[in-house]
């Protein structure tokens, strides 16, 4: 019976390779797939059983993570919720993670490379992994200022450091409570976001960065800058400003916001003409210069690029192929131009750095969970919109839109030593076209000579006439200047 | 060693009795090297124990010296009456029996503690810790296979209870069905309820009836053996003969309608199968086998929905994830959440899987030691099943042969059927995990199991004097 014997034994340990050769496939061939999958709620104890890293503004947490007696172990907190939502995004157990919870995720949750010593150590040690934490680059008095100054307004803020493309602040408003959309009661999670969902205002959208408006007159500052860039035009050239201006190819007519010439005799320099956002001047001057230029110019600030802060920003555009009445209006930032809040202040921040557009960034520093430093962001220049000299005329022609002009709420402004600074700027009011509600502008630049701040504010429900740059967003960016410069 | 079945020049008794005598000496007992085995064993009971504690947040675990001790006397007993009943026996059957309960004992632990900790979360009352009973049944377990050892001297003394034990073990297996003593859990009704103790019968009948089979067959063998029909070009055994085959078939399926038991029906047509195949020598009786395996099986596809819900689950475990499959899925993420080196005993999350102590024990020990712990623990079970084997070929008389091959084989099927099932290799059955699963019957019965491959392997090894030489006669030598 040995044979025989023999020969199941043999049958057995073929049995043995087939559940060891299974188990393996499982083990290590098969785990990602497993482990990706939506249901598996291991990955989510495991990733919520780990001290994930903080999100600081400075050296204060704007995200952190608290140990609870629950079964997932840490709750991720926002101390100031939603004045940060915009920055932070939220860290969801139904929803996943948005913001920058989702683009440092590999730091936040220790998983990055950089932590391989770190790593190693715990492994050795025994220890469970820790997260690293997130400096970002906001400016606390700045993003203060811009919550408090968008309260009760559907709006967006960003500021941005015209000399890094650091980004100073950045805020919606509304907002949506980062805390309750990652806490652990997944009912109370959905109902909320449904609610978020359902809001007319979308508070989920990421507004500085994601919404696209209508520049209206702040874009006559790209307008400005394709003119001065041309050779043909200088801040003192003579342009038709009349009451109306006939649109080429069409019987219809673009009127002046006040109904009046822009200067005696229907005639007015460019630097008044940005002043006093002369609607006229520009649209004459957008069909001298052409769509191409136009679109070369809001290129060269940025226009037509996806910048990733690392969140990901909309793509503000210029129209493909206007014609000269479409050409007329895009000049003064109608018709189909589109921009981000971010965008416009990148357009002013290049302004006020000499012409050098510089990439927006959000994300300072990388820390161990120690909190060292292990990587610094660098500055990196975009590219260069304008000349040093044509960027420094531009400067003057927003400070005059400032001192004698439609930007009158920002005289005055005074930094830390009691001193008057000089501060450029350039109104909009832009008709969006779906629900009628004009989207007010300002994008400001302080000071005007090496400037410490570019803001441009939005408020999508503005008031009807172009004063509401002024009136609505105006003191929303005089705010926020007063508390970069203090 | 042996001599090449096709010379025949040497008896082959006659070869292996000279091997053991020419040296002139005892062959060595290796005793010692199973109690230093043992000592391992329980070190290793020890630091996981207090691994778990640790990781856990728990602290040395309430009362773990006492446990410890316990665990460690135990083992030592079961050592010691070893050495004094059965000497030449195997020396790693034993310590490894004792290190899976031991590595059984720590798992249940931790999801003790898991259980602990929800309930603290919850603000539950705390439950019952499942670890001290599963000591109190170490302990049955450990008693009962000193029993063994201790009354019987011979396992072919078992060659005279073979029809008894037939119809011990055919009780064992209907007495779930007897209306009040019978319970059904889970769905299955494999379990005997008295007082406030419940038992699974079946566990007992697997011993009982791989003797049955042994002596039944051992006596069978030569007329089963024979060859009147040919088919296909195989030789069938005469129809008259088939009697035997077709109970074991018509019973399983008995068990599987019945009581509604997958892995248990699929266990004992299995073990008679590979027992007849071995006793016999003809290889038509397996393809029978499978051909009868293969007709039970689609009829109960058919038939039966609770198979066909197992079948479908197996081949699209996700399709079912809330319902039939989510014991299977979690199962797969606790693997996959241990990848190669585990999580670590305490750090991964093994209650997430039902029944994670008992049917799924191999989930949570192969999420929490990883890939290579759980080689390790499918090793152990493929040395225990070779040692197995070996005391098989090693013994002198048939009877012992089919006895051990026999008990080897349930140990082996087992195995196979519920790592397989945990892995999704083949679909899920409801078999206990031998040594590791939390429950009484289960451990007692395999802690028998080893008892009777134990005395089998003494009785092997054991040098030729000691023994009257058992008459194998002629027969033997011609059908090898």
């Amino acid at each position: 019976m040995t044979a025989s014997i023999r020969r199941i034994a043999v049958v057995f340990a073929i049995l043995l390779i087939a559940v060891l050769a299974n188990v393996t496939f499982i083990q290590v061939f098969n785990t990602g797939e497993l482990r990706a999958r939506a249901d598996n709620q291991r990955v989510l104890l495991q990733e919520y059983g780990l001290e994930r890293g903080p999100i600081l503004v400075g050296v204060d947490p704007v995200a952190r993570s608290v140990e609870t007696d629950g079964a997932l172990r840490y709750l991720r907190v926002y101390p100031d919720g939603e004045e940060y939502a915009s920055v932070t995004g939220f860290y969801s157990l139904v929803y996943g993670a948005t913001g920058l919870e989702r683009t440092e995720n590999d730091v936040l949750s220790g998983s990055s490379d950089l932590f391989f010593v770190d790593r190693l150590q715990q492994l050795i040690a025994g220890q469970q992994p820790r997260g690293g934490g997130v400096t970002t680059t906001i400016d606390s008095r700045s993003q203060d200022a811009a919550w408090a100054g968008l309260q009760g307004t559907r709006g967006a803020v960003v500021a941005i450091e015209p000399s890094t493309g650091r980004i100073l602040a950045q805020v919606q408003s509304p907002s949506f409570d980062p805390n309750v959309l990652s806490s652990h009661d997944p009912q109370s999670i959905r109902v909320y976001y449904e609610d978020l969902l359902a809001d007319p205002n979308q508070p989920l959208i990421n507004r500085p960065i994601v919404a696209l408006n209508p520049p209206g007159s702040t874009f006559k500052l790209v307008t400005a800058a394709a003119a001065l860039a041309s050779g043909r035009f200088t801040p003192e050239s003579v342009l038709p400003g009349p009451a109306e201006y006939d649109l080429p190819l069409s019987t219809r007519t673009l009127r002046n916001w006040t109904g009046e010439p822009c200067g005696p005799g229907g005639e007015v320099t460019l630097i008044e003409a940005l002043a006093v956002s002369c609607n006229t001047a520009f649209a004459w001057l957008g069909n001298e210069l052409g769509a191409d230029a136009l679109r070369a110019q809001a290129q060269a600030f940025g226009f037509d690029t996806a910048f990733e802060t690392p969140l990901r920003a909309s793509t503000s555009r210029f129209p493909d192929n206007p014609d000269a009445p479409q050409t007329a209006i895009s000049a003064i930032g109608q018709f189909d131009v589109r921009a981000t809040a971010l965008q416009m202040a990148m357009v002013t921040a290049g302004i006020g750095n000499n012409g050098i557009v510089m990439d927006p960034y959000l994300v300072q520093e990388l820390r161990g969970p120690d909190l060292s430093i292990l990587r610094t962001t660098t500055a990196n220049e975009f590219g260069t919109a304008l000349s040093a000299q044509n960027a420094a005329a531009m400067v003057e022609m927003m400070v005059a839109v400032v001192e004698r002009g439609t930007a009158g709420v920002l005289q005055g402004i005074t930094n830390a030593e009691g001193q008057l600074v000089r501060v450029g700027a350039k109104t909009g009011t832009a008709q969006t076209g779906e629900d009628g509600q004009p989207v007010a502008w300002m994008v400001a630049l302080a000071p005007a000579t090496n400037p410490r701040i570019a803001v441009a504010v939005v408020v999508e429900d503005g008031g009807q006439a172009e004063i509401s740059g002024n009136a609505l967003a105006g003191p929303i960016a005089r705010a926020v200047i007063e508390a970069a410069l203090r | 060693m042996r001599a090449a079945p096709t010379s025949g020049r040497l008896p082959h008794t006659g070869a292996r009795a000279m091997s053991q005598t020419e040296t002139g000496r005892r062959p060595a007992t290796r005793r010692n090297r199973e109690l230093f085995l043992l000592i391992i064993a329980w070190g290793l009971g020890v630091l996981g124990t207090l691994q778990v504690g640790w990781a856990t947040g728990e602290g040395t675990p309430q009362r773990f010296w006492i446990t410890a001790s316990v665990v460690g006397v135990l083992a030592l007993l079961a050592h010691i009456i070893v050495r004094w009943r059965v000497p030449f026996a195997d020396p790693l059957l034993l310590p490894l029996a004792t290190l899976l309960t031991i590595l059984g004992m720590t798992m249940i632990y931790r999801l003790d503690v898991a259980a602990a900790q929800r309930a603290i979360r919850n603000n539950s009352p705390p439950p019952t810790p499942d670890v001290y009973s599963q000591l109190i049944w170490f302990a049955v377990g450990v008693t009962l296979f000193i029993v063994v050892l201790l009354i019987l001297r011979d396992h072919r003394v078992l060659q005279r209870y073979t029809y008894t034990a037939g119809l011990i073990g055919l009780a064992l297996l209907l007495l779930p069905l007897i209306p009040g003593l019978g319970a059904t859990i889970n769905g299955a009704t494999l379990w005997v309820r008295f007082g406030g103790l419940s038992f699974q019968p079946a566990e007992l009948a697997k011993i009982a009836l791989t003797i049955f089979f042994a002596g039944y067959l051992v006596v069978k063998r030569d007329s089963l053996a024979l060859v009147r029909v040919r088919f296909l070009g195989i030789g069938l055994p005469r129809p008259r003969d088939l009697g035997p085959i077709v109970v074991a078939w018509v019973f399983s399926l008995g068990i599987l309608i019945f009581q509604r038991d997958l892995g248990t029906s699929l266990l004992f047509f299995g073990l008679f199968v590979a027992m007849l195949y071995i006793a016999t020598q003809r290889r038509s009786w397996i393809v029978l086998g499978v051909g009868l395996f293969a007709v039970g099986s689609v009829f109960s596809y058919l038939a039966f929905n609770h198979v066909r819900v197992r079948v479908q689950v197996w081949i699209d475990p996700f399709a079912f994830a809330d319902t039939g499959g989510y014991q299977i899925v979690q199962s797969l993420y606790g693997f996959a959440n241990g990848g190669m080196l585990g999580t670590g005993l305490g750090r991964g999350y093994p209650q997430l899987v039902p029944f994670a102590n008992t049917d799924f024990v191999l989930a949570a020990l192969g999420e929490e030691l990883g890939l290579v712990g759980f080689i390790a623990i499918i090793m152990i079970y493929a040395i225990m099943v070779q040692r197995g084997f070996r005391a098989a070929v090693a013994v002198r008389d048939p009877f012992g042969q089919l006895l051990a091959a026999g008990l080897s084989i349930t140990l082996a099927l087992q195995i196979f059927v519920i790592v397989g099932g945990v892995t999704r290799l083949i679909p899920l059955t409801g078999l206990t995990t031998p040594f590791l699963s939390y429950g009484g019957s289960s451990l007692i019965a395999n802690w028998i199991l080893v008892a009777l491959l134990l005395v089998i392997s003494h009785r092997a090894r054991q040098p030729i004097p000691a023994v009257e030489p058992i008459p194998e006669g002629a027969t033997q030598v011609v059908q090898r």
